[in-house]
């Protein structure tokens, strides 16, 4: 393998994934590397809430990803059921609003 | 290279069973995993940790590293010589990441030990046509530059195959334009800047997510910011103007006569900037702590002695007297 160095890039400008953007089933699994029946196990959990009702339909908000790709890794990293999945990140969901509340306590350390 | 002692990362012996590095790989997995962990170097350990179960859960490997372990130990150095694995068989398992490519986040000793059966025996054949797959990548900005936008340059390190198949390391450098608004915990989406399209096939997308680097002064909770402020008795009692220091500068704020400690003053659309027009900015929070002098001079202490007199009456354990 050789080292390969690009020189002198162009500004590259993005959007904001989780104020910007809506994506299908299709898209969402591409950007998760998951399939499509993984991503419809999660929703059948409730883990994912998109809108519509037949799968061709559905649109998940930007906040998606980032709950699908850690509901993906625990699932896989752990070897959780969908079920289970879903059960961590409720109590990982609470653990974040008690942090929310230290942080607007003034904890020390956060 | 350095050498890796996966047995210390995931603190066994080099006798211990197949299930004994199960339990403690999940062990560690629970306590280090990015998605679960606030340790601040939970990442890091959670690659190594993932690295070390990877070696040794799979017994192929484990016989191959064991071998290596030996050979570092009677001093005759642990780099593989040319064809050392061929006494192996490896089954070509699910070996690393799900891209069909070697895991840039794998040590170079892990690389060197197993990469090349690992990106041997993995990924689907290229087809006419295929997309390129979505790249993900971690980014790392100060609150300020959530205020102000920011530029950021990017060094990106990915496999690539060109046309005859063949496997390279390339590095590209990025120059990203980070937008003002932008927080923590969310993804910037580039376009056409993720892994390479084959055949014709488009280029997939590249997904950064946005980390907020620690700040010694702030605290977020989504749009809003705080900050403590420490002020003197008498400006609790008496009110005072003060300066306090924001991500985009000092602003001039009233502490109002009468303040406690933990009173939450708002500086309204003080917080983080919405990221488009019609998303409203957050409010930065200033909370009031009470700071007492020191009484280590005779001044200072009939100073105090002088207050005890005038508050006479005042009743600090009022609250839990029967």
């Amino acid at each position: 393998m050789t080292p390969v160095t690009d020189t002198d890039p162009p500004l590259l400008f993005g959007v904001v994934v989780e104020e910007e953007v809506q994506f299908t089933l299709v898209e969402l699994g591409r950007a998760c590397r998951a399939d499509g029946a993984q991503l419809a196990a999660l929703v059948a959990e409730g883990v994912l809430t998109p809108s519509g009702v037949d799968e061709q339909d559905w649109q998940f908000d930007g906040t998606s990803l980032r709950r699908a790709r850690s509901a993906l890794r625990l699932a896989h990293d752990f070897d959780l059921s969908v079920a289970n999945t879903a059960f961590v990140l409720d109590l990982l969901d609470q653990i974040e609003a008690l942090q929310a509340r230290l942080r607007q306590l003034g904890a020390p350390g956060r | 290279m350095e050498f890796k002692d996966y047995y210390a990362t995931l603190g066994i012996e080099p006798a211990a069973t197949q299930a004994d590095v199960k339990r403690a790989y999940r062990k560690m997995a629970r306590k280090y995993h990015p998605d679960v962990s606030k340790e601040p170097d939970a990442e890091a350990r959670f690659k190594e940790i993932t690295e070390a179960n990877e070696a040794l859960s799979d017994v192929e490997k484990r016989a191959a590293y064991d071998d290596v372990v030996e050979r570092h130990k009677s001093g005759r150095g642990f780099n593989p010589p040319p064809g050392w694995d061929s006494g192996f068989e490896f089954s070509g398992g699910e070996a690393g990441g799900q891209t069909g490519q070697p895991d840039p986040s794998h040590s170079d000793f892990f690389e060197a030990l197993f990469g090349r059966q690992a990106a041997g025996a993995r990924g689907p054949r290229a087809r006419a046509n295929m997309a390129g797959g979505d790249h993900h990548a971690k980014v790392q900005i100060d609150l300020r530059d959530a205020y102000r936008g920011a530029r950021r340059s990017v060094s990106m390190r990915a496999p690539q195959i060109d046309a005859q198949g063949l496997m390279s390391l390339h590095t590209r450098q990025l120059d990203v334009n980070i937008p003002k608004g932008l927080r923590g915990g969310q993804h910037l989406r580039l376009a056409g800047q993720g892994g390479p399209g084959v055949g014709g096939g488009p280029a997939g997308d590249l997904y950064l997510e946005i980390e907020f680097a620690p700040d010694p002064h702030f605290r977020v909770d989504g749009r809003d910011v705080y900050i403590d402020l420490p002020v003197a008795p008498w400006e609790a009692a008496l009110g005072a103007q003060l300066d306090v220091l924001t991500p985009d500068g000092s602003v001039q704020m009233t502490v109002p006569a009468g303040s406690s400690p933990g009173r939450k003053l708002r500086l309204k659309g003080k917080g983080i900037p919405g990221a488009t027009a019609n998303v409203p900015a957050g409010d930065l929070y200033v909370v009031l702590s009470v700071s007492l002098p020191k009484a280590d001079t005779a001044a200072a202490q009939d100073a105090y002695r002088a207050m005890a007199k005038a508050f006479a009456d005042f009743q600090p354990r009022r609250s839990i007297e029967g």
